[in-house]
């Protein structure tokens, strides 16, 4: 079985985003970018499953600049083993446009499993792997712990409001990651220099047949009304005393 | 052409995050529909029927829809979008993972956690963990929305809507329900709750987690809400964890213990009104959005706090 995995070029989760001060969106000029870090997490699932002789190959896809070619390059230095880039150089590519991008690779890649991060944590949108699942027809378990490969089947334990709760899928099928589902391996040196040798395969939005016009308009991005630090107290009475006063005792 | 509200719900309880939802879809300005979509869930219907505000409830009751798995539940969604200018699901985990797949069905971009209804066809919602907000405006003709409840009050009782049947939808078999662990608690509801008392991993062991959280928030009758350094430690349990991609609250009073404040942690609780911060670091960056702040050690601090509130 053939498991493909979507990953998306994003700012790095330990940058500080800033606001451009006309209100035009954020500002991305120098910033360190990586991987999603949920898309980190669907790749090593999908290597582990590998590794158990679940699947027998990992491809990684991406949809963006050529810059999100370094991207498909950090997965392959993983452990996957092809990549394939749908080049566009569209500011922003929503997540409907995205399923359907992707919706147009398994057409010809054939995956028995498409596992992908629950939500990009840039736009925070979480929407890709079920708009996938949709537009497939397939069945899908989103928000992942735990992904256990049965005869046709999969079973995923899903993080949900008020605990855990686990489905059997059948394949195909979509999974979305959650934090707990595993950690993420680095990439070793060697793989990384093994990973400039893997194959990466190049289409787009055009040789697809999709279009991936924008149905949302941003019309502006501003900083959140702030919170400004308050008083440190000296003492646990004082602190009643101010819970006191602030009535929300 | 009126707004369909899918409703967040157990089978036996109709969930706040609906009544949320509600006040959310009040401001699109059209007549609005529940969808009580489960399992012998009628008093779930009877719950909705007196939401106010509200112009009929739709139950669809069937095996194929109790545990709200995705696949059934968007097809019956899907044939009722022909009369709904808007679908609105609260963003909670059900709501998440079954609207997108109507939107997509609906060939509709939905716009994710919506904060505040600018117009009926413009949002404002947090992007980046909550370090920007986008206003966006969409071109569907349809629109997919899911509603961030700790932005929206939730909507009164006192309504008194007529409840409509309709079919539950076959299950094509593509998904099999296998099982639950839901945490069993007589405390309030995260995501719902008037205080919450969260603690991190400086807590140090899942023993010392309950035996200094546990006694505040009994005493407070508080959530307890946990960071993801904690629940990764395995000290509280995941659902408990607030932040970007845990819950997103806003209680009256919400109680930092030995919680460092990563930005990712700050996105799902700067929205409450008091914060409270204890650590004994005064550096941590928790301290630049608490309105009350204790630097010392929370092992003696909270117990001390606990046994003053007692008094």
């Amino acid at each position: 079985m053939k498991i493909l995995v979507p990953v998306k070029r994003v700012v790095d989760t330990n940058v500080k985003i800033r606001v451009k001060a006309d209100g035009t969106g954020v500002d991305l000029a120098n910033v360190k970018m990586s991987m999603n870090p949920f898309d980190e997490i669907a790749v090593e699932e999908a290597l582990r499953l590998k590794e158990a002789g679940k699947a027998t190959e990992v491809v990684v896809v991406s949809i963006g600049s050529d810059k999100s070619a370094e991207t498909l390059r950090t997965g392959l230095a993983m452990g996957a083993d092809r990549a394939v880039l749908v080049k566009t150089d569209a500011a922003s590519v929503e997540p409907l446009a995205v399923a359907k991008l992707l919706k147009a690779v398994i057409a010809t890649e054939q995956p028995g499993l498409v596992i992908l991060g629950k939500q990009a944590i840039d736009d925070d949108s979480n929407q890709t792997g079920q708009m996938l699942a949709a537009l497939l027809g397939w069945p899908q378990a989103t928000f992942a712990s735990k992904v256990v490969i049965g005869d046709g089947t999969v079973d995923v334990t899903r993080e949900i409001d008020g605990g855990l709760e686990t489905l059997q899928l059948k394949l195909p099928a979509i999974v979305t990651t959650d934090l707990r589902l595993n950690e993420p391996r680095y990439a070793s040196l060697p793989n990384i220099m093994k990973a400039k040798k893997k194959p990466l395969d190049e289409t787009t939005p055009e040789a697809l047949g999709v279009d991936a016009a924008p149905r949302l308009t941003v019309l502006k991005t501003v900083e959140p009304t702030g919170r400004t630090a308050g008083v440190k107290l000296g003492s646990v009475d004082e602190l009643v005393a101010k819970l006191k006063q602030a009535g929300v005792l | 052409m009126a707004t369909l509200i899918i409703a967040e719900h157990d089978d036996v309880h109709l969930n706040e995050a609906t009544a949320k939802a509600l006040s959310a879809a009040q401001a699109l300005g059209k007549p609005i529909d529940i969808l009580v979509a489960g399992h012998q869930a009628k008093a779930v219907a009877d719950a909705a029927a007196q939401l106010a505000g509200v112009r009929t409830v739709l139950l669809a009751d069937g095996e194929s829809l109790a545990n709200r798995r995705a696949e059934p539940l968007a097809d019956l969604v899907l044939s009722l979008a022909d009369k709904y200018e808007a679908i609105v699901a609260p963003a909670t985990s059900a709501g998440k993972n079954v609207a997108p797949r109507v939107a997509a069905l609906l060939d509709v971009m939905q716009v994710s956690e919506i904060t505040k209804v600018v117009a009926p066809d413009t949002f404002e919602r947090p992007i980046y963990a909550g370090n920007a907000i986008e206003t966006v405006q969409t071109s569907d003709k349809k629109l997919v929305l899911t509603v961030r409840i700790a932005a929206f009050p939730a909507a009164a009782t006192g309504g008194n809507a007529a409840i409509e049947t309709i079919a539950a939808p076959a299950d094509a078999g593509l998904s099999r329900f296998v099982g639950a662990e839901l945490s069993v608690s007589d405390r309030p509801e995260l995501a719902s709750a008037r205080v919450i008392v969260s603690g991190g991993r400086a807590l140090g062991s899942a023993d010392k987690f309950q035996e200094v959280i546990a006694p505040l928030a009994d005493q407070l009758k508080a959530a307890i809400g946990a960071s993801r350094a904690a629940v990764d430690a395995g000290y509280a349990p995941n659902d408990w964890q607030v932040g970007q991609t845990g819950k997103v609250v806003a209680p009256e009073l919400y109680i930092a213990v030995g919680i460092s404040g990563a930005i990712q942690h700050l996105a799902g609780m700067k929205d409450s009104k008091v914060i409270v911060a204890i650590n004994k670091d005064g550096d941590a960056p928790i301290f630049q959005v608490a309105d009350y702040g204790l630097v010392d050690d929370l092992f003696t601090v909270v117990p001390a706090l606990t046994k003053a509130l007692a008094n």
